[in-house]
């Protein structure tokens, strides 16, 4: 896989692996993405201030009074060379959802569109096998490849406005749990109780990018007990 | 030294508590947020002799109006040509001066300029999130908007008369209009005539300008193909175009990525003068090359801290200043008595 150094203004460079989504190329990003953070982290002679891992690419950014994309980019290549047969660590995450119609705002267009039952649907998503591939657009959303063809929707033609926090959300073959009330187009099938912003200093966020996520069914009253929040509210 | 206590009797919209920003977690989908002009705010800091990176009042076009209830605090106003009034003279941006109990300070729109700094002699009570005070506006996580009616507080606020006058205003930043960007991440996505559309053009700044980007007006930038990219990393100057072939240049707050190609980006020093702009403004793209702009960044980051070293050296106070006149006086007297 040979991968596409782009410069980007006077403090980034783009490495992009493929022009398509796959595992191959996520499994690619995630391993370059953790060697960087190994190396950075000894002695930073790279002067790298920020690592992005996205669906296809990895965007880094850089201090250019330390270093230039030349220089930057035969440091990375060598480093590509060295590690992209080891294996990344990721983790496995559970994440509960409430699939009640209070919260389910679209599940009846998601039905109708892939002609099946509203439990079809939900055993459908529940069954799939996610994986955290980037996070995006605001603070905490991470985007999770793995929602089954069967059930994929495209996007609507216009976002819809202030959609909750925690909606668990989804888009052709993607599925995100949002962390704060935002408009959305994606089509809105439940409500996670789990937290991805943790406020915690050492671990601000749930997932990281390559982790297994999969999803837990839960009923409208736990999701209560555990949100401390009723529906709509 | 005690707290200084500032009722805000008006704040406009946009009007934000800003330090030098929250990098480290754009993997996480955090911009860096912090101020939009980068220069001005360090320069507010400077002027006091504060720390590099303390949390200042980013002031929109809105404006603000604060009364000092309790306390003294010695505050500077650095960013465009704001105007200012202070107890009842007026002035412009570029200033220090101290504000004492029952004094008003208003920063209101001038004669160019979208955003200023109010810094403050002290320790403005901030919310942090993720260590900083840095406001992202989308969310309100960080220190947050300033808003009408609240009270700001700096603690440990100090009077130093030493540093009152005008801050001298940083001479090496290029105000001709022109951005110079580096083609890319995705200027391949673009038809040829798109690419010479975008350096040969004026384009405008339009009033959709907020801290998450500016949407620009003028000759539309067709795309290669209707194909939807997958989601790329956005950083602060990425100049995103829509499937209308629309531009926009993404600011402080910008999304951490996006599936609109991106044609260029503009370089970090631009983008403190981009800020400064108003809608129907017009500015140019000009290319460069990667190479020559890590050297203008490189001079840049030099002219910045020569800048700022200078405008942090205090000017001494008038008792201080009427000292050494007369101490030159003296000088010059007892050469004529010789």
């Amino acid at each position: 896989m040979e991968p596409r150094f782009t410069p980007v203004a006077d403090f980034a460079l783009l490495v992009t692996f493929s022009d398509e989504i796959n595992d191959e190329v996520h499994a690619v990003i995630v391993a370059f993405d953790q060697a960087i953070a190994q190396c950075s982290s000894l002695d930073n002679p790279l002067g790298i201030i920020e690592v992005v891992p996205a669906l296809v690419n990895v965007m880094v950014t850089f201090d250019p009074v330390v270093t230039d994309h030349a220089q930057l980019e035969t440091a990375l290549r060598k480093l590509l060379n060295n590690t992209v047969q080891h294996n990344a660590k990721t983790h496995k995450r559970t994440v509960q959802v409430c699939y009640d119609e209070s919260f389910a705002f679209d599940m009846d267009a998601v039905a109708k569109a892939c002609n099946l039952t509203h439990e079809a649907v939900i055993n459908t998503h529940l069954a799939g096998n996610y994986k955290v591939l980037m996070y995006g657009f605001v603070p905490g959303y991470a985007y999770m490849g793995g929602v089954d063809k069967s059930i994929q929707v495209p996007r609507k033609t216009a976002a819809v406005r202030d959609i909750p926090a925690g909606s668990v959300i989804i888009a052709g073959g993607q599925c995100l749990i949002t962390t704060l009330k935002m408009p959305t187009g994606w089509s809105i099938i439940g409500r996670s109780p789990t937290q991805v912003l943790l406020d915690d200093p050492d671990r601000p966020f749930l997932f990281d990018v390559g982790d297994e996520v999969t999803f837990e069914r839960i009923d409208l009253k736990t999701y209560e007990e555990l949100s401390g929040s009723k529906p709509n509210e | 030294m005690s707290d200084a206590r500032l009722a805000v009797q008006f704040a406009g919209a946009l009007v934000t508590l800003q330090d030098s920003g929250r990098v480290g977690h754009l993997r996480y989908g955090v911009a860096a947020s912090g101020p939009m002009d980068r220069v001005a705010f360090a320069a507010a800091n400077a002027a006091l002799g504060n720390p590099s990176g303390t949390t200042a009042v980013e002031i929109s076009l809105g404006g603000v109006i604060l009364e000092c209830k309790s306390g003294a605090v010695t505050v500077a106003v650095a960013g465009g040509e704001f105007s200012v009034e202070h107890a009842g003279s007026k002035t412009s941006s570029w200033t220090v001066l101290t504000l004492a109990q029952g004094e008003r300070l208003s920063v209101r729109v001038g004669r160019s300029g979208s955003w200023a700094y109010l810094a403050f002699a002290g320790d403005i009570v901030a919310n942090k999130w993720l260590g900083h005070t840095a406001t992202h506006s989308t969310s309100g996580f960080g220190g947050g908007a300033v808003v009408t009616d609240q009270e700001l507080v700096v603690e440990q606020a100090e009077v130093r008369a030493e540093r009152e006058g005008q801050i001298e205003q940083p001479g090496f930043l290029s105000h001709n209009g022109r951005m110079r960007v580096v083609m890319g991440p995705q200027d391949n996505w673009f038809r040829a005539e798109a690419i010479t559309a975008f350096k040969n053009n004026r384009y405008c700044l339009t009033d959709s300008y907020d801290r998450m980007g500016v949407r620009l007006q003028g000759e539309h930038l067709p795309l290669d193909s209707a194909l939807s990219i997958p989601s790329e990393p956005i950083v602060r100057g990425s100049v995103q175009v829509s499937g209308e072939g629309v531009p926009t240049i993404l600011l402080a707050d910008h999304q951490t990525t996006g599936g609109y190609p991106k044609i260029a980006t503009v370089i970090s020093a631009d983008t403190n003068v981009l800020v400064q702009l108003r809608s129907r403004d017009e500015i140019e793209f000009e290319a460069i090359t990667p190479l020559a702009a890590i050297d203008i960044v490189r001079k840049f980051s030099q002219d910045l801290s020569d800048y700022l070293a200078k405008v942090s050296v205090p000017r001494g106070n008038l008792q201080q200043r009427l000292m050494q006149e007369n101490l030159i006086s003296g000088v010059v007297n007892s050469i004529d008595g010789c």
